[in-house]
């Protein structure tokens, strides 16, 4: 497969992880660093994590998402890191050959010699929970709400009920509460919450959001739009509890039950993944069972602070460079034998300068056509003569020999190719 | 005598009335297809299980019967001419344990009576051969070979679609409310959009069927009840079955089938529970159980953690006797012209198999239009084929570049899990039915349906609607008028840049 | 009087759950914090509650219609709904720059409401901003 371009890194989704694992990979020597984004900008989820929390750890400032964002996204712009934005990744092989389709470009494939996963999440639908009742418009994951008002610049409603506890769930309440909607309870299934015990102080508390553990969604009613949310207690087993349901009504219902790592590309690739996380395997330079693909953020497992994310996209940036950079020495080191005129072909195909430094080295090869009379067999460069030897005659049936000498290393060390031809006399 | 006025208009656009508009307009007519959903296909064609019986399974010498053998004998022309997806993959109605083995026997004669070709016994292992999901103790199974699957709305947008091309005129939001009569006369129709004024009206009505004729005084004791039937869709990356899966059935209902699709995604169901509510499509608890019970009686390997996505359809279930008195058949399709009113086609209780069969009820209707001496003129110029739109999914590396370099808006993917582009939504907003609700794209493209379940593509779906539409965002529904998707603007901020 | 209340410090996310002797405004005893700045929070959360808080601004021909902003330093709690009334009337003009001050010594407290981020103007849109 002949590749539309070719990168050292490459690196799918732009959110934490994935810039800072570009800016690492530039930052260790890496000379082509791509960065591929679906989106229309780059910053991934932070784009539309407008609180703040972001960076207490790496910068010791209070930060709000974007602005988070914008500091990998300066540094990554001066280390002449490169992006595709609109741009969406359609298969990734384990031989690290990227297909990539957008408006602008239309469908490139690109080689990388090393790759940093960074697709983030997706949220855990209404299905995969098992909610009952009809199916009308008005109920929305968490993120897909947050785009909406703080992206698009909507109300996707105006009385919620927000299911589960999470970070999400609970900045969502404060959100929607001081863009003047309604946040009619917060239930959770658990017995405990399951998000940061500082955001119930400041989402929930602060703005009168009630919470109401061991509740969950029994079923949506409403069969165009959202008109109310059946609600019911949960027994110590999770299980519903007669006779305890509530009818709230309400327009929209938020659900905040779980991130899952987005690992379709991944798979693709022949990574691995753990049931557990449904991450990948990596050790710890974040390297998946795939020699030169790496994975960080969320995409590996589900974290809580993004600063912990910016650090695992470092380590993986920063391997993936010295992987990138391994991977180019590895091929400069050989110097390509190509069949020139009347040259059927060579064994070896490819000889290490390294082992030429060491000896001289014998190449064996035949010819096409049979020449009865004396030849030169030449070894050129591009532009000139390397080594020659003469034959008396050169005739298919019988295997040619050629020494390369080991003087000749200083000329070789500088050729990705070596040309064998024959010449008459 | 108003001159604006039809030769046929058709209440309903489901798969039946816009199969019978299709054939029609084969003929020198004026037809009017009216729908009271934003989109076609929002009835009972829009859940059910997709299957195109062979045929062996209504009792013999019924009108269903007859329907079923002679719809699946056309469905492959059908096919090919409106591009729809369909495969003759047969079906396979599966004995677990001794026990049930004499079903399938009378299975096999009830076939036989409806005049349904290509059946086969299998046994027991051959049956695990062709199907490794299966359960071990089954004992054998009959295998009609001319079953299939197809996608239902693929079909009904395909033929009305193929109708419009063909001059039919179709108007979406259009309610009936009433018929106008001249004594015994049906001359025209009240709608929510005016009155119209025709020689025939065709009753397509589905759940609403019942209602539509007794406005004429047609059939004052037959009624519709809405038959619920719950599903469980699976994600096609955790399981693959190949095949059309039935147990053996009861009196009432085919039973829970496990089956592929033409998707790929696998889907368990239907159950059978009769409700008031012609508008109840929820997934209830005891539904969903009996489902899953159903299922894992054919394939126990299943878990919960394959499903994608659970939804719920409505039969149109009738209660006329079969026309035949010898028949003792309390549910047989109502196709005729009724002996009180002039002027109606009238259709009602038509529930499975009425997909396989809905190429032999226009055929049936359009018998019925000659008898009464209507002298069909064919169109010098109708046009069958209706040409398929490109699925990027569906393409090959090479096609897919292609499609780009002619149209840019196919390199924007706008549903990830499924892999569908903007191109493809352009078109089917641009299409002769446009699609212009989320549920309508929906539909036509499979955009939503995967894993994140419309989680990333929905913002993006409404843009590029509202764009399209020429309307603000905040009226772009998920189904029709008022499920609308936003409420207002955060800060009344102006949208229209 | 002296009072014996629970609290939840928010300064960080480990999220101490606090107990604390106090006697109107003035602290006797705070048990349960990790770190000093658990006695600073409790101070100020007695006298004088302040909470850091993000909205949205409206912006007229830039890449998107709204553009996230948020206190610069924590505001008083009880003020915040004000001043978020305040936000609502201002229409910006893109492009927005980050740390822009949006809303200057909102409603006198001393505190800028700032740009979270850089809003460029429409149809200029590059991933290098």
């Amino acid at each position: 497969m002949v590749p539309d371009r070719k990168y050292d890194v490459v690196v799918i989704g732009s959110g934490p992880g994935g810039l800072a694992a570009a800016v690492a990979a530039k930052k260790e020597g890496a000379d082509k660093v791509l960065i591929i984004e679906r989106d229309l900008e780059l910053g991934g989820i932070l784009v539309q994590c407008i609180h703040n929390g972001f960076g207490l750890e790496i910068f010791k400032e209070d930060l709000p998402g974007p602005a988070y964002a914008q500091r990998f996204i300066e540094e990554a712009n001066s280390l002449g890191v490169e992006s595709l934005t609109d741009t969406m990744v359609l298969d990734v092989t384990s031989t690290r050959f990227i297909s990539v389709i957008s408006k602008q470009s239309g469908y490139i494939e690109v080689e990388a010699k090393s790759i940093v996963l960074g697709m983030g999440c997706r949220e855990r639908t209404r299905s995969q929970i098992g909610m009952l009742g009809t199916r009308p418009s008005g109920i929305y994951t968490a993120g897909t709400a947050q785009r909406f008002v703080n992206v698009e610049g909507f109300m996707p409603g105006n009385r919620f009920v927000i299911l589960g506890s999470g970070d999400i769930g609970m900045i969502m309440a404060r959100r929607l509460t001081l863009e003047g909607a309604k946040v009619e309870r917060v239930l959770e299934i658990m017995p405990f919450l399951t998000g940061l015990t500082r955001n119930y102080v400041q989402c929930l508390q602060d703005y009168d959001v009630p919470l109401q553990l061991s509740h969950t969604v029994k079923r949506v009613l409403g069969n165009r739009r959202v008109e109310a949310i059946e609600s019911t207690q949960v027994d110590e087993n999770l299980k519903p509890i007669h006779g305890t349901e509530e009818i709230i009504s309400a327009d929209t219902l938020l659900l905040s039950v779980g991130l899952i790592p987005e690992n379709e590309l991944s798979k693709k690739a022949g990574v691995v993944l753990d049931p557990v996380t449904n991450g990948p395997f990596v050790d710890e330079k974040y390297q998946t069972n795939i020699p030169g693909i790496f994975a960080a953020g969320n995409v590996v497992h589900v974290y809580d602070i993004v600063d912990w994310v910016t650090q695992a996209g470092y380590i993986a940036g920063k391997n993936a460079a010295k992987f990138a950079i391994e991977e180019k020495n590895k091929e400069t080191r050989y110097v390509k034998l190509t069949p020139g005129e009347n040259v059927r072909y060579i064994v070896p195909h490819k000889l290490d300068k390294e082992s030429l430094a060491q000896s001289s080295q014998t190449l064996q090869f035949r010819v096409i056509k049979p020449v009865e009379e004396k030849v030169w067999v030449e070894a050129r460069s591009a532009d000139h003569l390397i080594h020659r030897k003469l034959a008396l005659y050169a005739r298919p049936s019988e295997i040619i020999t050629f020494e390369i000498p080991q003087k000749v290393y200083s000329e070789i060390e500088k050729l990705d190719a070596l040309t064998i031809t024959i010449v008459k006399a | 005598m108003p001159e604006d006025k039809y030769d046929v208009i058709i209440i309903g656009a489901g798969i039946v009335g816009s199969m019978i508009a299709r054939t029609l307009s084969r003929y020198e007519l004026d037809i009017l297809l009216i729908e009271k959903e934003a989109d076609v296909c929002m009835g009972t064609t829009a859940a059910n299980t997709a299957i195109i019986h062979a045929g062996y399974d209504p009792a013999p010498g019924t009108l269903k019967a007859e329907m079923n053998v002679k719809g699946n004998r056309m469905w492959d022309t059908l096919a090919g001419e409106l591009n729809i997806p369909f495969e003759r993959r047969g079906d396979f109605v599966v004995a677990i344990g001794k026990e049930e083995l004499p079903v399938l026997g009378k299975l096999w004669d009830g076939g036989v009576k409806n005049g349904v070709p290509g059946m086969v016994m299998l046994s027991g292992d051959e049956v695990r051969r062709r199907e490794p999901n299966i359960n071990p103790k089954v004992s054998g199974a009959l295998w009609a070979s001319t079953g299939g699957i197809a996608d239902p709305f693929a079909a009904n947008v395909a033929a009305a679609e193929n109708a419009v091309m063909n001059g039919v005129e179709v108007m979406l939001e259009t309610a009936f409310q009433d018929f106008i009569m001249d004594g015994t006369k049906i001359v025209g129709i009240k709608t929510n959009k005016g009155d119209f004024y025709s020689r025939w009206v065709v009753n397509a009505a589905g759940l609403y069927s019942d209602d539509v004729m007794h406005k004429a005084g047609v059939r004052p004791e037959f009624k519709i009840t809405p038959r619920k039937g719950e599903y469980y869709a699976l994600d096609r990356a955790e399981i693959v079955i190949n095949n059309v899966l039935f147990p053996v059935p009861t009196p009432v209902t085919k039973g829970i089938l496990v089956t592929a699709t033409t998707h790929g995604n696998t889907v368990l169901g239907p159950n059978a529970q009769n409700i008031q509510d012609k508008e109840d499509r929820s997934v209830t608890e005891a539904g969903l159980a009996e489902i899953w019970d159903g299922a894992l009686k054919l394939v126990p390997k299943l878990t919960l953690k394959y499903v994608i996505a659970m939804f719920a359809g409505l039969r149109a279930a009738g209660n006329a006797p079969c026309e035949n008195p010898a028949i003792k058949y309390n549910a047989d399709y109502v196709i005729e012209v009724p002996k009180n009113v002039q002027g109606l086609i009238n259709l009602g209780g038509i529930e499975s198999p009425g997909l396989v069969s809905s190429p032999a009820i226009a055929q049936r209707v359009i018998d019925l239009l000659k008898d009464r001496g209507e002298n069909l003129k064919e169109k010098k110029n109708w046009e069958p084929i209706r040409p398929a739109r490109p699925h990027f999914c569906d393409l090959s590396k090479e096609e897919q570049k292609i499609l780009i370099q002619n149209d840019p808006s196919y390199g924007r993917i706008v549903c990830r899990c499924e892999t569908v582009t903007e191109g493809e939504i352009l078109a089917e907003i641009h299409a002769p039915i446009p699609a212009r609700t989320y549920d309508a794209i929906k539909r036509r493209t499979w955009l939503g349906t995967g894993r994140c379940q419309g989680g990333f593509d929905t913002p993006r779906v409404v843009e590029i609607l509202a764009r399209e539409l020429g309307v603000s965002p905040l009226e772009i529904t998920k189904k029709g008028k008022k499920s609308e998707f936003l409420f207002r603007a955060t800060k009344e901020v102006d949208h229209g840049s | 009087m002296e009072e014996t209340i629970k609290m939840i410090c928010i300064t960080c996310p480990v999220g101490c759950r606090l107990e604390v002797i106090h006697e109107g405004p003035n602290v006797k005893k705070v048990t349960g914090n990790e770190c000093e700045r658990g006695i600073d929070f409790v101070i100020i959360e007695l006298t004088d509650p302040r909470r850091m808080f993000a909205t949205t601004v409206r912006v007229k021909g830039g890449i998107h219609p709204l553009v996230p902003v948020y206190t610069a330093k924590p505001v008083p709690k009880g003020m915040i709904f004000n001043i978020v009334k305040e936000l609502r009337k201002i229409e910006l003009e893109a492009p927005v720059h980050i740390r822009q001050v949006v809303l200057k010594d909102a409603l006198g407290t001393g505190i800028d409401i700032i740009a979270s981020r850089n809003l460029p103007k429409k149809d200029t849109l590059e991933a290098k901003v």
